[in-house]
């Protein structure tokens, strides 16, 4: 019997699992190479389901309870699917200043969902985030990734309604 | 590589960029792009080409004044212009040789003046993609230098001699950290830069890896070579991918050009820098949950002793320190331990980079001499509170510093002056409240910070910062009474003394330093129910109370 359980087949023919693969091949299928693989399974397919991480988790030898554990300590990986549109609204400090807590409560009323959730139709994710580190444009929100520094409530309005209206 | 072979690489640097009368240098820092700088500098190209005008566009790093952006610097006339748009293009070229027109805002002078940029000295004019051009700003001589001329030794030395003190907030010696971990016994060591910037409202890390990256790999080689490493990591966080994406560029030139790898410059030294992302948890910031998450763990701290310096990655001695020491490091070498104790104060030597943010004029990144006061950085360079609203507190250190009112204004930047006000230096973040904020939300807002980043392993942390969370959101809300605040003092004691890490241990400064300087605030909140800054509702809480009262 060999010492190792072999190293799992990919999960499908994906190509992505091959990207995943070629991460973990890359640090010779090393157990701390964990955080970096997921990094590498979350920017190929937006977020991590437990296929993935089970995939991951079996290849690297790593518990499958240390692999979640780490998968939902920190807040970068996500275990749900994104949507179709990003919102992230910066919550620093220096956005908190320049009143980012109402660009929150704005959005929650415009979207009916808190930070963290996805509209029901899919289409719009809202989240936060501690402190983009673009501070000197304050407030500051990433739509579908791209910086807009300097945002009136009335300009995030209408890029919202522009998503949810389509 | 020897001195003969980068002076060359400088001299070619230095020939290209002569084969045009002027430079024009367009910002492109996360701020500037984030108002497509990126079409401003084609634009600006294509009307050079068409004038015909021998003008080099040059993408740069940030050049600091994040509200006059997107930002364009031309040399060698060293004329800046602010809210340079794609449309402004033309008068960039038309004025060249001009004076300049009031449509590009050419006066931003007193934003620069009285700073002092070391670790900022190449922002803004070098391309931070090309490894040559930080050559021929005397980039990689302190590294030559130190490999060739001096044992690790005498370059723990002259860092021990500068008065060098860590950047990431601790304010621990850098000279005598080399020191502890060089005289280590052990094969193999390891230096980290941490580059985990997760105090919000601080910005500068990002800003030094984005504008001059070669800066951080020269320091972190040298630190290398001090200690007897020869493997580095550098910890980003995923949040700053124009970071990664400019780091990974530098890390392959420098290994092209013989800065990293094997034998470096024909010696025994050897040395190589991986990156490593993190993953969006503030406690990795600090050094022991930092190795925890780049073995690839939860980012949860353990307790020190053992410090990293004797077991750190993989039970191995390691250094860390922070993006803005390492970026020290390289001027040091290269000028000298005692021309950098030239300057600052008696204990806190050098400069330091801040983030001016928050309800200030020219919000952006300065560099000033260590021993500058608070009001020099916020009304001088900073053009002090807009809208004509009055000053009240500047917040300094992040979720473990404090704010300090109009009396500490006079304040001289040092890392000791701050502590005794009861802030810290952190790592630079300084933001400017006016009247409108109100003194206890803050105080609120940093302590929701915390809770939430907490990791959970210790329970004076985890159960204290939610429990001090709640307190102040009854004081918020006017629902508390005194019983309240005293019962918040002392878990302020608690929860700062019996922490296991830094983020417990300094999670109720926010407040402590609040409610010495703003205690009439707090009691505003809880005698008379009302909010002196107008920003917490709690007049319509207690007219309900009120009313339930009356028909009881």
């Amino acid at each position: 019997m060999p010492l190792y359980a072999e190293r799992p087949p990919l999960p499908s023919d994906d190509k992505r699992w091959r990207i995943v693969n070629g991460t973990m091949r890359k640090h010779g299928f090393s157990r701390n190479a964990l955080i970096e693989t997921l990094h590498t399974v979350q920017s190929s397919f937006g977020f991590l389901d437990e296929s993935a991480i089970k995939f991951v988790a079996q290849s690297l030898r790593v518990p499958l309870s240390q692999a979640y554990g780490v998968v939902t300590f920190y807040h970068f990986f996500s275990l749900k699917p994104p949507g179709k549109h990003t919102c992230t609204i910066c919550t620093g400090t220096a956005c908190y200043i320049k009143g980012s807590d109402k660009l929150v409560a704005q959005t929650e009323k415009l979207l009916h969902i808190h930070p963290g959730q996805t509209t029901p139709d899919g289409e719009v994710s809202f989240s936060t985030a501690r402190c983009v580190g673009a501070c000197g444009r304050a407030p500051v929100v990433l739509l579908d990734g791209e910086l807009s520094g300097q945002i009136e409530g009335s300009d995030l309005e209408k890029h919202l309604e522009r998503w949810t209206t389509q | 590589m020897n001195v003969e072979e980068l002076q060359e690489i400088a001299d070619a640097a230095v020939k290209e960029r002569e084969k045009f009368d002027h430079q024009i240098n367009v910002c492109m820092g996360t701020g500037c792009l984030s108002q497509h700088s990126d079409k401003v500098k084609a634009a600006i190209e294509k009307e050079a080409e068409a004038s015909g005008r021998k003008c080099h566009v040059r993408r740069t790093g940030c050049m600091g004044l994040c509200a006059a952006g997107p930002l364009v610097l031309v040399e060698p006339s060293e004329q800046r212009y602010g809210h340079v748009h794609e449309a402004d293009a033309k008068d960039v070229i038309a004025v060249l040789d001009a004076e300049p027109i009031a449509r590009l805002n050419p006066h931003l002078e007193t934003y620069f003046e009285g700073q002092k940029h070391i670790v900022l000295e190449n922002s803004g004019h070098i391309d931070p993609e090309k490894i040559d051009e930080y050559i021929a700003r005397g980039g990689y001589e302190a590294l030559l230098k130190a490999l060739t001329d001096m044992t690790p030794q005498t370059v723990i030395e002259q860092i021990s001699k500068s008065g060098l003190r860590g950047r990431g907030g601790g304010g621990y010696p850098t000279g005598l950290k080399w020191d502890t971990v060089a005289k280590v016994k052990g094969a193999q060591k390891y230096v980290i830069c941490n580059g985990d910037e997760g105090d919000p409202g601080a910005f500068m890390d990002r800003s030094v890896l984005e504008s001059d990256p070669q800066r951080v790999i020269e320091g972190m080689a040298i630190a290398a070579y001090a200690i007897g490493a020869n493997k580095g990591y550098i910890y980003v966080r995923a949040e700053y991918p124009l970071a990664v994406q400019r780091l990974t560029v530098a890390l392959q030139q420098a290994r092209r050009r013989g800065f990293l790898g094997n034998s470096i410059c024909e010696t025994q030294f050897s040395f190589d820098i991986d990156i490593r992302l993190g993953a969006g948890a503030f406690v990795c910031g600090e050094e022991t949950a930092l190795i925890a998450s780049i073995e690839g763990k939860r980012g949860t701290p353990r307790p020190r002793p053992p410090y990293p310096a004797v077991s750190g990655l993989w039970g191995d001695p390691t250094l860390i320190n922070n993006v803005e020491t390492f970026a020290n490091v390289a001027p040091i070498i290269r000028h000298g331990g005692e021309w950098f104790s030239a300057m600052g104060t008696a204990r806190s030597k050098g400069t330091k980079v801040f983030a001016l943010t928050g309800k200030i004029k020219r919000t952006g990144l300065v560099e000033v001499p260590m021993g500058m006061t608070l009001r020099q950085i916020i009304f001088d360079i900073g053009g002090g509170v807009p809208d004509g609203r009055k000053f009240k507190a500047v917040q300094t250190g992040g979720p473990s510093g404090g704010c300090l009112p109009e009396e500490h204004l006079d304040l001289s930047i040092s890392y000791d002056a701050l502590i005794s006000a009861g802030s810290m230096m952190g790592s630079g973040g300084m933001i400017v409240m006016d009247d409108t904020s109100c003194m206890v939300s803050v105080a609120r807002f940093f302590m929701e910070f915390c809770m939430t980043e907490s990791c959970g392993k210790c329970v004076p942390c985890r159960a204290g910062t939610v429990q001090m969370y709640e307190l102040l959101t009854k004081i918020c809300k006017g629902e508390a009474n005194r019983r309240d605040l005293e019962q918040l003092t002392e878990l302020c004691e608690v929860v700062g003394a019996t922490s296991l890490c830094g983020l417990g241990q300094t999670a109720p400064n926010p407040v402590l330093s609040t409610l010495r300087y703003f205690k009439h605030e707090y009691l505003a909140h809880i005698d008379e129910k009302r909010c002196p800054a107008g920003v917490c509702e709690c007049s319509p809480v207690t007219a309900e109370a009120a009313q339930r009262e009356v028909h009881a």
